[in-house]
């Protein structure tokens, strides 16, 4: 598969990492569900990530059948689904929202397949500047991701514990932008500790690209992300934030500023 | 990279599951093969299909409803099985296979309960731990059900989200097996799910159709000229089609669930209404709207009631080689008591979907013909739904 070609969407990815490892910082990657608790907070959600010091912004597609998502996403999917969120309105959102800082899509391959072939360069037009997709593992379907490969988009590919390292090298080598491992066996949510192998998971697949890598699942609170942050190039948080959002605002805004200056410190 | 046609049907089927199953269904795929190619692995599932699933099934005449449809109607008989269904043919042979792999918690979905009782059943024969997820409004709908599973020991978990029914039970075993994945087997029911998934539970269910060609040639010295089964995500249908493919003679038709009418909006009538789209793992006809979002399906009968459907079905319609047609909730009821009236045989609401239409497309076939209906499962688990309905007669 071709790298993606050189536009500036996929790059804002690259440009963001490139500055924080000039800085030796740690990125801060936050997932929130579009259209989620309602689209106009949404839109204030965005904007409290962006303030709060977020590095990359994680905007959920909502799907009715989210598979690898816990309780927290799950609801937050049914509800922004309710709220008649579609995959038209999620890039409007991305469009209004006017972030200075990269927004990856995060989706099951349904909607986006329903969107039809200009999918990806609309997203890329409103301003996107990756995609995500957590049910196409590699090879599962050669002509779709060479689709989403050869996109505008950077294609981020996800590692599992359970992956090989050989299979890994090949998930890093068809994925650009950054790799996303999940830190544990399971679907998205919070939990108490991190998985004990994370590091030697994460040395093995340092061994096999120079993708910045970005660790999610279960990290929620401040001492997680540190401590996560001292092995990986960045943290993902979704459902913590995702809980905060129906909070409010301010609530997004005092979790992910606590976030960054944790992984700062 | 190569394109992937070992997990296809033409285009459907494939793995779109997270990364984090990857390496457990490549395991299952090469374990799957390897047990199959074992005679002691082969032998044991026949013995135990035998003494303990009281295979092969019969082949019934139906001599007063041939008289009905006016032809001749075979019935093979999976309702006669231990648990009353053919689920127990593919539970038993995945228990089997679990075991081989030495994985000793077993995950299940179930619709109607038909499945998950089987696999409470195999897994109290060979003392493997159970976990079934059932819809809450399915765990109302098939009380009885739920019952026997936890008279067997197993663990039912109602699941409360989305529509409460197969479709979210089935996410809820996905999610289970993805935090569980190193020590637990999941036990699909029906030919859908991740590659090797529907070809595996294809080839287990396929004893349907091996033992019905052999029965059919035997009493009828003929083979069928239709083949008709209930479709839902289509195990029973798959299972008594696979042997009869190659005979391009023999007529396969599939019957999906019309709901209250396909212009209802309230159907489970995937390949006739539906779009390709990938949900639980593989690409296949989908009941969803533009977006993309997978459409709840509604049928009277739990067993059906599944917006998806196995990507083999699909690949067979596309090709041509079935047909897919549809009844309606009333249709089908009407289809339980004919057969019931008629033949002393009353069969479970998914079943008698494929006797509804058998009986309202009686048109199609000639004096001399010979129909084949798969009786996948008997009817004594509907008796307080139907009743319930005010459906039974005076």
């Amino acid at each position: 598969m071709a790298s993606p070609p050189a536009t500036t969407s996929s790059n804002a990815i690259a440009r963001r990492f490139d500055a924080l490892h000039r800085e030796s910082r740690r990125g801060l990657v936050c997932y929130v569900t579009a259209g989620h608790p309602d689209v106009s907070r949404s839109l204030e959600t965005l904007h409290a990530l962006q303030e709060g010091g977020a590095d990359i912004v994680e905007l959920g597609v909502p799907f009715s059948d989210p598979i690898a998502d816990g309780p927290i996403i799950q609801a937050s999917s049914q509800r922004a689904l309710e709220n008649g969120m579609t995959y038209d309105r999620v890039l409007d959102l991305v469009e209004r929202a006017k972030l200075t800082i990269p927004v990856v899509l995060f989706s099951y391959l349904n909607p986006i397949l329903a969107a039809g072939e200009r999918a990806l360069t609309r997203a890329a037009d409103s301003g996107a500047s990756g995609i995500l997709i957590t049910d196409v593992p590699v090879g599962a379907d050669p002509k779709r991701e060479e689709w989403l490969g050869n996109s505008p988009l950077a294609f981020i590919r996800l590692v599992a514990p359970t992956t090989p390292r050989d299979r890994m090298a090949e998930i890093a080598r068809h994925g650009s932008g950054f790799v996303y491992l999940i830190s544990r066996l399971g679907v998205t949510g919070l939990q108490e500790s991190t998985a004990a192998s994370l590091p030697e998971t994460i040395s093995r697949l340092r061994s096999t690209t120079a993708l910045p890598i970005c660790v999610g699942f279960g990290i929620s609170t401040p001492a997680q992300a540190r401590k996560v942050g001292m092995l990986a190039d960045g943290v993902v948080v979704g459902s913590a934030i995702v809980r905060a959002a129906e909070e409010g605002t301010e609530a997004v805004l005092a979790l992910t500023r606590s976030l960054r200056e944790a992984l700062d410190a | 990279m190569q394109a992937d046609t070992v997990h296809r049907f033409g285009a459907f089927g494939g793995r779109y599951v997270p990364e984090t199953l990857i390496p457990a269904l490549e395991e299952l795929d090469a374990a799957f093969d390897e047990a199959m190619r074992d005679s002691k692995f082969t032998g044991e599932l026949d013995r135990l299909l035998k003494e303990y699933v009281g295979r092969p099934s019969p082949l019934s005449t139906a001599p007063r409803f041939s008289e009905e449809v006016g032809c001749a109607v075979y019935l093979k008989r999976e309702d006669l099985n231990h648990t009353g269904a053919h689920k127990i043919n593919n539970a038993l042979g995945q228990a089997l296979l679990a075991r081989r792999m030495g994985k000793r918690r077993i995950i299940a979905e179930t619709g109607a309960g038909q499945h998950g009782v089987a696999v409470a059943t195999v897994c109290a024969r060979f003392g493997l731990e159970c976990t079934v997820y059932m819809g809450e409004e399915d765990m109302r709908r098939q009380e009885l059900n739920v019952f026997r599973m936890r008279l067997m020991g197993a663990t039912v978990v109602p699941v409360r989200s989305g529509t409460r029914t197969l479709k979210d039970a089935t996410s809820e075993a996905i999610r289970d097996w993805v935090t569980n994945v190193t020590d637990s087997y999941y036990i699909i029911g029906s030919v859908v799910g991740p590659a090797p998934y529907p070809r595996m539970v294809r080839d287990f269910q396929s004893v349907i159709g091996l033992e019905a060609k052999a029965q059919m040639l035997e009493t009828a010295g003929r083979l069928p000229t239709s083949i008709v089964a209930c479709v839902g995500g289509g195990s029973n249908a798959m299972g008594i089609f696979h042997p009869f493919i190659p005979d391009s003679s023999v007529e396969l038709v599939g019957v999906e669930a019309a709901g209250r009418g396909l212009d209802s909006g309230e159907h489970s009538a995937s390949l006739e209404r539906g779009v390709p789209g990938v949900l639980h793992g593989s690409l296949s006809y989908l009941l969803q709207d533009e977006s993309g979002q997978v459409h709840p399906a509604h049928s009277i009968s739990a067993g059906l009631d599944y917006p998806g459907v196995g990507p083999e079905h699909s690949y067979l319609k596309d090709t041509g080689r079935a047909l897919y047609v549809s009844v309606t909730d009333d249709e089908a009821v009407e289809g339980l008591g004919i057969l019931s009236r008629l033949e002393g045989i009353i069969p479970a609401l998914e079943t008698s979907h494929a006797v509804a239409w058998v009986v309202k497309d009686k048109g199609r076939w000639k004096e001399n013909d010979a129909v084949l209906i798969c009786i996948s499962g008997r009817g004594d688990k509907e008796l307080a739904q139907i009743t319930e309905m005010g459906l039974l007669p005076e």
